[in-house]
């Protein structure tokens, strides 16, 4: 049983048939990427899962218990937390206000009226915020602006954010989108060292073959809407199915 | 059943102001992106022109009538505008009979030359500020216009009357087969009725059927796009200011019949012309439309003495009530697009 | 230098505010009486009372608009519930003002929280929009079918029936705080060629705005008020982090409203009268300006830029063709027709002109609001280079003036 299980998941937009008949379990402790060409429904796929999108058939399980009809923020404190594709972060606020709105979230649930609690005095919340800043080599940039920070480091903070609530599944939605090649190695050595460092259960969607293979355990092949192969990397590497839905898509190039 | 028409007819001239105003006013929100508080100022300007018009033909000078004498028996001696001296008597008092229609010829230019003035000179520079600072900033350059006004016209209203052929009311039920009186409606309300659905019928065919208006209308659906284009969207955006702030203007001066021009006109239509422009959803042009002669008609609907009598004080708030009903149903009120106005 | 619960620096920051507020009645009167300046004297009870109510109103606005960025613009509402209140109080009960401040508060709490449930489910021009006409319907009941309870046009007020009940016969016949002084009592003092008016009314409301700045600070410092920036600054991350944003605007909705309420109630106390015009939208539309022109999002702004708006509508529309002839006496005749001409369009009636005027300038040029333009002054006094760095330092290091 793994800790999110996708039973028959269908979704249809209009006259398209986004995803139909998907089935996936992500297994605890493990990296599961979804791949696939553009259009495939990687992205509808996730938004089933954060609650975004409620699906028309089939159902999401985590832990147990479905997520369906769940608004986002109780998803989250289910132990959910997802990296968008561009980072979002809270721009005005400093990059430690940013963490520490994450550990709040954590510690004191989806709402808990506090007025005349001060910021300062949260000894164990600035303590894991700073923390979390330091594991992320961030702590020299705490009282930035976090609209002023680089882009990389707007995904570092964006995942210093998710980390702090020691999520059970941590969702990336092509963490890698739109960087460039130094910013793309960099993202994927973050990556690993938050596996080497924690036990994490991770699901990425990704267009770029070089991320997925250096970091997935086990791939799911979406195309049109539907898995076509599951396995673990080295078989997906040269499994024709997977060759002939990406005929012509850079991905290719890039994975070879 | 003569009532109901009778308040379906009551509500068109009001809705039709509604309609024009919200028509400028989300004209400039979907291109611009500008929430333009002073667009109610505009509708003023509008009318204020045909006051000024009217200032202007009644300019005369005193002259003995041989003709005629007071009850002393002295000659009397009358005013006569200059221009009665000027094109004549007969020409004279025709274009002082007629001065209301006429300021639009005034008001057009006027209109168009105050909208690339406030276009060029102030909103440019708040295109890309929050709606917050736009909405700071058109308010007090409403206020300013306003104050002017004020201060060149006075605060009290200045009645200015429609030309005399207009001036009665039609008896309405009669062509329908009601008794007679049973619905009067003022010539001039329909005039204003007919008239703003030529307006509304004109900028609707302009979008539609120019080369400019297809451009502006890919502009307020992709703005980036269109400019990428090479297409140079800011001057055509400029025009769509001064047309609006136009068609706001003409929608004032023949407005002046109904209600006597004052200088918190422009204010006391803003509100309402916002509530108009949300409920129809914001950059929608026919939804501003629709929820202006909606909302229009509904008012007078809810003016009625059964009405009242049923849910007492039911006209006092059915706009706001209806509004609130729409937003709360319709999240992005009844034509609207998704996305607008939202961050 | 550590106090309820703030650090040093808000530590001190209060202390300047409680100092300067209580102050106020002396340093708003810089020039003698039988000067020329007197003109520019705003140590008035009148006055330095609608600088301390105005200012409760806008602190609280703030709380919702300057942290969270919902705009309403029907927060008049409130202020006119709130004067309803306080009348109605005097009316049962007696000219103690306490009954009704509290029952301002708690009615006015009740309405927010009924407005804003409904109208929160939207955001952007659309919750403004909603306020707005909430504002708008609740003006006009007011005018209308709610005559029995606020008395139409004439506005609500005192009639010797009323019954009073805990009226004894050894009560103040005025707004009175339990007996023991009225609002307008007041002590002239005498220095010199200076005249300062000590005001019981001031000083009342002056505290409970202290108490209310007090608040709001605790609040900015506060993981509520956290949560609330970060509402304004991006819904989205906080949703996915696990927060539910609805009652944290909604918590910061009704407080507003009953700051709003607290000042309609202190409005009555001052002057046991509430009309329906205090719920028009002219006024909620006042409150915003004042948030903006001060600075949205800041603490002192709000205050600043509530005291602003009242002076110049006081001084403004007071200066008329007397005072303009005296001031320009020394002018040759034809000059000084022609100054004074112009000086028609801003002076007097025109005031609101001035006003229009400064809005803009403020909006064009100073967009952070006046507690922005301050910071940009000190930072050229501290001789930093470029006003980039002061507006960015500003946002980055919470300053006691933040």
């Amino acid at each position: 049983m793994g800790i999110l299980e996708v039973k028959n998941v269908g979704k249809r937009f209009g006259g398209l048939q986004a995803l139909s008949d998907v089935n996936l379990s992500v297994q605890e402790n493990t990296v599961h990427a979804i791949i696939g060409p553009n259009g495939a429904g990687k992205s509808t796929l996730l938004n089933c899962f954060v609650g975004k999108l409620i699906p028309d058939t089939g159902s999401v399980m985590f832990n147990g218990q479905s997520v369906l009809g769940l608004k986002p923020h109780q998803i989250n404190q289910m132990g959910i937390s997802r990296v968008f594709q561009t980072p979002e972060i809270f721009g005005d606020l400093t990059v430690m206000e940013n963490v520490m709105i994450s550990c709040f979230a954590k510690r004191d649930g989806s709402f808990r009226l506090h007025p005349f609690e001060t910021v300062a005095h949260e000894v164990d919340i600035v303590d894991k915020a700073e923390q979390m800043l330091i594991d992320v080599n961030m702590a020299d940039k705490r009282h930035m602006q976090a609209s002023s920070l680089s882009r990389g480091d707007k995904r570092r903070l964006e995942m210093a954010m998710c980390l702090s609530q020691d999520p059970k599944l941590l969702l990336l939605d092509e963490p890698t989108a739109g960087m460039a090649r130094a910013d793309t190695n960099n993202t994927i050595d973050l990556l690993k060292e938050i596996r080497e460092k924690r036990d994490i259960t991770m699901a990425i969607i990704e267009h770029d073959m070089h991320v997925v293979f250096s970091l997935a355990d086990r791939i799911t092949v979406l195309a049109q809407g539907t898995p076509l192969v599951e396995d673990v990397p080295e078989k997906i590497k040269g499994h024709p199915k997977v060759k002939e839905a990406y005929l012509g898509e850079t991905g290719v190039t890039q994975a070879a | 059943m003569d009532a109901i028409i009778l308040q379906l007819l009551n509500g068109l001239d009001k809705g039709s102001a509604y309609a024009l105003i919200a028509l400028g006013l989300t004209l400039i929100f979907g291109t611009l992106g500008v929430v333009n508080f002073a667009h109610g100022a505009l509708f003023m300007i509008g009318a204020f022109c045909a006051v000024t018009l009217q200032k202007i033909m009644g300019l005369s000078f005193e002259q003995v009538d041989p003709t005629k004498t007071d009850f002393l028996g002295k000659p009397l001696v009358v005013k006569v505008p200059y221009v009665e001296s000027w094109f004549g008597a007969d020409f004279g008092a025709w274009l002082i009979n007629w001065q209301v229609p006429l300021s639009i010829l005034l008001a057009i230019p006027v209109m168009l030359i105050v909208g690339f003035v406030m276009e060029r000179g102030l909103i440019k520079h708040f295109y890309k500020r929050p709606h917050a600072d736009q909405i700071l900033v058109t308010f007090g350059l409403a206020i300013v216009l306003q104050e002017l006004v004020k201060y060149f016209f006075g605060a009290n209203p200045i009645q200015t009357g429609a030309p005399s052929q207009f001036s009665g009311s039609m008896d309405f039920g009669v062509l329908l087969g009601f008794d007679p009186m049973a619905i009067m409606y003022p010539y001039w309300r329909l005039v204003y009725f007919l008239f703003a659905a030529v307006v509304i019928f004109g900028v609707f065919a302009f979008l539609q059927f120019t080369t400019f208006g297809m451009v502006v209308r890919a502009g307020m659906a992709d703005r980036e796009t269109v400019g990428l284009l090479g297409i140079n969207i800011d001057r055509r955006f400029t025009l769509m200011f001064g047309l609006a702030a136009a068609v706001a203007g003409v929608a004032g001066v023949m407005y002046t019949p109904i209600l006597a021009p004052n200088y918190h006109m422009g204010m006391d239509f803003l509100v309402l012309s916002f509530v108009v422009v949300v409920v129809g959803g914001m950059g929608s042009l026919p939804g501003a439309v629709a929820a202006g002669f909606l909302l229009g008609i509904l008012q007078s609907f809810a003016s009625m003495n059964e009405i009242k009598s049923l849910i007492p004080g039911i006209d006092q708030v059915i706009i706001y009530l209806v509004a609130i009903l729409i937003l709360l149903t319709r999240p992005r009120g009844l034509l609207g697009r998704a996305g607008v106005m939202e961050e | 230098m550590k106090m309820l619960g703030l650090s040093n620096k808000d530590t001190t920051f209060l202390l300047i505010v409680v100092g300067l507020t209580l102050l106020t009645p002396f340093l708003l009167q810089p020039f003698p009486v039988a000067s020329g300046g007197n003109m520019f004297n705003a140590g008035y009870p009148d006055l330095m009372q609608r600088f301390a109510i105005f200012g409760i109103f806008a602190i609280g606005f703030n709380i919702l608009f300057g942290l969270t960025g919902y705009l309403s613009f029907g927060h008049a509402a409130f202020l006119g519930v709130g004067s309803y209140s306080v009348v109605w109080m005097y009316k049962l009960l007696g000219y103690n003002v306490v009954p009704g401040l509290i029952l301002a508060i708690i009615v006015s709490a009740l309405f927010a929280l009924l407005i804003g449930y409904i109208s929160l489910r939207r955001s952007g021009i659309y919750f403004s929009i909603l306020t707005l006409a909430f504002a708008q319907m609740m003006y006009n009941l007011a005018y209308s079918v709610l005559t029995p309870l606020t008395n139409g046009e004439t506005g609500l007020q005192v009639y010797s029936n009323d019954p009073q009940v805990l009226r004894g016969p050894e009560h103040l016949d005025a707004p009175h705080f339990f007996n023991l002084f009225k609002m307008t009592d007041s002590t002239k003092l005498t220095l010199g060629g200076w005249e300062f008016t000590l005001s019981a009314g001031y000083y009342f409301t002056a505290v409970i705005a202290i108490i209310a700045f007090y608040i709001s600070l605790r609040i900015f410092r506060s993981p509520f008020g956290l949560m609330l920036r970060a509402i304004k600054t991006n819904q989205t991350r906080l949703n996915y982090t696990g927060i539910n944003t609805r009652p944290y605007t909604l918590a910061a909705f009704v407080i507003s409203g009953m700051y709003a309420g607290l000042a309609g109630g202190l409005l009555a106390a001052m002057d046991p009268l509430a009309g329906a015009e205090r719920m028009q939208w002219t006024a909620s539309g006042e409150v915003v300006l004042m948030v903006i022109l001060g600075g949205a999002g800041t603490l002192m702004g709000p205050v600043l830029g509530a005291g602003f708006i009242k002076y110049f509508e006081n001084i403004f529309s007071k200066i008329n063709d007397g005072v303009l002839h005296q001031w320009f006496a020394w002018m040759p005749d034809g000059l000084e027709n022609v100054i004074i001409t112009i000086s028609h369009f801003f002076v007097g009636k025109s005031w609101h002109l001035t006003l229009g005027l400064l809005f803009m300038l403020v909006v064009i040029f100073l967009p952070g609001g006046l507690v922005e333009g301050g910071q940009r002054i000190a930072a050229r006094f501290r001789g930093r280079k470029a006003k980039d760095d002061a507006t960015h330092a500003a946002k980055t290091q919470p300053s006691a003036a933040e």
